[in-house]
């Protein structure tokens, strides 16, 4: 998630997108070309001592998937890794990586020397590396007070064990403008015919209903993974993420005919304009809604206040519309950290309702995952997040958290971008889809 | 040349290659000198070149995220190969972008900084700056010429559809989105190519223009049967240029949609595969074992038209 600040600049959103993943190129370059055994050289070197060892009381090393000038996702980081420090009385070191660079250099890190405790997601991606024995088993301390079940599941690998630690989360819903609703006489749909209503009126109103993105690639998982649910329900959805349902079955080719017959309500020409660049063509009007996560506000900051949202409606009635992403930030604790009976003593602290509001004092639409936070600093956005979020009977991950990465980033975006080229290739894309998942999901 | 004399024994020892120069035996430490200078480089060549470049096919024919020790990887024999040709849409079109990227970057921006350097270097007035204003591009990382195009390509609030009121996705749409890529990609380079051009012409001999003034050339034929054959080291220069280039080409594609609809190239599919936690790296490695191939070609071509001049 990139985090420019659009309103305050003249230069166009997609270039600020662009600045902050400029890194990427270096490491893009280094790691193609030194792709050989570099991981396996570098786990030679880490220290296998990190076992059982290091002292409760030594410092700890963080390790922050956020860097200065990333905005209010780094201030709480910061906030937490302070509060925690003068809490203790220990020594916190912090390791300030950028956003896309922490990601991309994920596989060598933990082989590595990584740091004690580190940023990481729920799920499914969580769940990989606690297979390969890269991060620790801490069931030891969970429950954590005011962290309910479904954290704990979320924050549980295969194996029954958990490696998680959750802080924090944002639903993806579609966001419009309150002062444009009620201008112009609009209302949150709740089924299929009154959208259709919606966006017809919409459009006999200049307006292009929906805002859309794709030019990173991974904004229109967003929409595939709700009309999943929406259709073929939660339970498919999250087995067809495991690898265990055809992508070629005719209930994702209905996905796909429902994206198709949605389009001409989207704006055109989605490849070629970033999130950022939706977000503001919703702020200026010239589309009234937009699906995305909470962070749609990073992208209009000045128009937070007029924001609103509401669950994408039901498409059928048999299914409903209790299913939603809503991705899960947190931290673990990597195997061959140094410290890892500090870096436990931390993640003790990361789960609590203190930590949380020690982090919440930025403006940011993360909603802390602990009951206990202090929700009186929320702001409106925020409090109907959690609203949302508890109200939701099922809650997946987000599409590139909730099935292998590789298959997500070479596979699915190449082939969704494809499809939206061309959504007349239904066949096709399924096709060529489920043949490479073949291939992949060994 | 060094002080050392032909041993007669050996001389007489070998006939047949007495049209030769006869042989030299070096004293022990030169030879010593001799091997550690042979030795150390063809140490980094091996370490640094064709150990990664064996091991890589080595890997091309495995499955392995990069996690665990080496006794992790999945050998899959030819799976790898296999699934790249058949069944993983983006390898053909970046093939075939690879070398379009090779064909306009020669046809345009290549001829074209020639004639840039030809007419700059008739000193006319302002030379400077034409050569200043051309050449800033290439100061610029490709990554920036991304970032700078992108003011320009934006659909929504790009120049050139505000300027226009045109609605052309000049990132977005796969088929214009590669031309606006190497038009980014050609302002940098003809710069680049102007510059070595202009320095080779600047090297040519005064006196070769003035005779064939004397003789009564046109300014034209001066150029194409005087000075174009005396610039041919510069113009192999360039060619080899171009190729590495366009095999390499990568950034650029990578700053705009990391090579992803309509802007796949080999090096940029090499990369989506191996960076990140999406590490396939058998599969990745495969794909840079291709282009490894394809560039094979290209250096053997330059090779051979190299070696046939020097028998010449």
């Amino acid at each position: 998630m990139n985090r420019p600040n659009v309103g305050a600049q003249p230069i166009p959103a997609s270039v600020l997108g662009m600045a902050a993943s400029r890194r990427n190129i270096l490491r893009g370059g280094l790691v193609g070309g030194a792709l050989l055994g570099s991981s396996s050289l570098l786990a030679a070197c880490g220290g296998d001592d990190g076992g059982g060892g290091g002292d409760a009381s030594g410092a700890v090393k963080f390790g922050m998937n956020e860097a200065s000038g990333a905005g209010p996702a780094h201030e709480r980081l910061v906030q937490v890794a302070e509060a925690y420090a003068k809490k203790a009385g220990v020594t916190v070191d912090r390791n300030e990586v950028d956003h896309n660079t922490f990601q991309e250099n994920i596989n060598t890190y933990l082989q590595g020397n990584p740091d004690d405790v580190f940023t990481w997601f729920a799920g499914f991606r969580m769940n990989q590396f606690a297979e390969q024995g890269l991060i620790t088993d801490i069931s030891d301390v969970w429950p954590i007070d005011g962290l309910d079940d479904s954290f704990k599941q979320a924050s549980t690998a295969s194996d029954g064990k958990q490696y998680f630690v959750p802080v924090g989360y944002y639903p993806w819903a579609v966001f419009y403008r309150k002062s444009v609703f009620e201008k112009r006489g609009y209302a949150p749909p709740t089924d299929l015919d009154e959208l259709t209503t919606l966006m017809t009126k919409m459009q006999s109103d200049d307006i292009t209903p929906f805002a859309f993105a794709d030019k990173d690639g991974w904004p229109a998982m967003g929409t595939f993974d709700i009309l999943n649910m929406r259709i073929n329900g939660f339970d498919y959805h999250m087995s067809l993420m495991a690898g265990d349902e055809e992508w070629d079955s005719a209930e994702v080719k209905q996905v796909f005919d429902t994206w198709r017959g949605l389009l001409p309500y989207h704006q055109a020409d989605p490849l070629g304009r970033t999130w950022q660049e939706a977000a503001t063509s919703m702020g200026n009007e010239e589309c009234g809604m937009y699906l995305l996560g909470t962070f749609v506000v990073d992208g209009i900051p000045d128009l937070e206040d007029d924001l609103d949202f509401f669950t994408f409606p039901e498409l059928d009635s048999s299914i409903g519309a209790t299913a939603l992403d809503a991705p899960i930030d947190g931290f673990c604790l990597a195997a061959s950290g140094s410290n890892q009976a500090g870096g436990k003593e931390m993640l003790k602290y990361l789960g609590t309702a203190e930590a949380a509001d020690a982090a919440n004092k930025g403006t940011t639409p993360l909603i802390a995952a602990n009951s206990g936070a202090d929700t009186s600093v929320y702001s409106d956005l925020q409090k109907k997040s959690a609203e949302v979020v508890q109200a939701a009977e099922n809650i997946a991950q987000f599409l590139d958290r909730d099935t292998r990465s590789d298959f997500a980033s070479t596979v699915i975006i190449p082939e969704l971008q494809r499809f939206l080229e061309d959504p007349d290739d239904i066949d096709g894309v399924t096709q060529s889809i489920q043949q490479q998942k073949e291939s992949i999901f060994i | 040349m060094t002080t050392t004399t032909p041993v007669p024994a050996e001389t007489t020892a070998e006939p047949v290659t007495a049209a030769q120069p006869p042989k030299r035996r070096l004293p022990a430490r030169d030879r010593a000198v001799v091997i550690t200078m042979i030795l150390i480089p063809t140490l980094f060549v091996v370490v640094l070149v064709w150990v990664p470049a064996i091991l890589s096919v080595v890997l091309s024919f495995g499955a392995w995220n990069g996690i665990g020790d080496v006794d992790q990887i999945q050998w899959v024999g030819t799976k790898n190969y296999a699934d790249i040709v058949d069944i993983y849409p983006p390898f053909w079109p970046a093939i075939q972008h690879n070398l379009i990227w090779l064909v306009f970057l020669f046809l345009g921006p290549t001829l074209l900084g020639m004639f840039l350097a030809v007419v700059l270097d008739r000193n006319m007035r302002g030379s400077r700056f034409y050569q200043t204003a051309f050449y800033m591009p290439v100061v610029l990382s490709l990554a920036l010429v991304g970032f700078i195009w992108q003011l320009f390509y934006s659909r929504d609030q790009g120049l050139i559809n505000q300027v226009f009121g045109s609605e052309v996705d000049w990132y977005g749409d796969s088929s214009v989105n590669l031309w606006a890529v190497l038009v980014a990609t050609a302002w940098r380079h003809t710069g680049y190519i102007m510059l070595i051009y202009l320095a080779g012409l600047k090297g040519v001999d005064a006196s070769l223009r003035e005779a064939a003034a004397v003789d009564g050339a046109s300014e034209r034929q001066t150029f194409f049967r005087i000075v174009f054959p005396v610039m041919r080291p510069i113009n192999m220069i360039v060619l080899v240029i171009v190729v590495i280039e366009s095999l390499r080409a990568f950034d650029l594609v990578w700053v705009v949609n990391r090579g992803t609809n309509g802007l796949e190239l080999i090096g940029a599919l090499v990369a989506q595969n191996v960076v990140g936690e999406a590490a396939r790296y058998g599969f990745g490695s495969a794909l840079a074992v291709i282009m490894m191939l394809i560039s094979t070609v290209f250096i053997a071509i330059y090779l051979r038209i190299v070696f046939r001049e020097e028998r010449r």
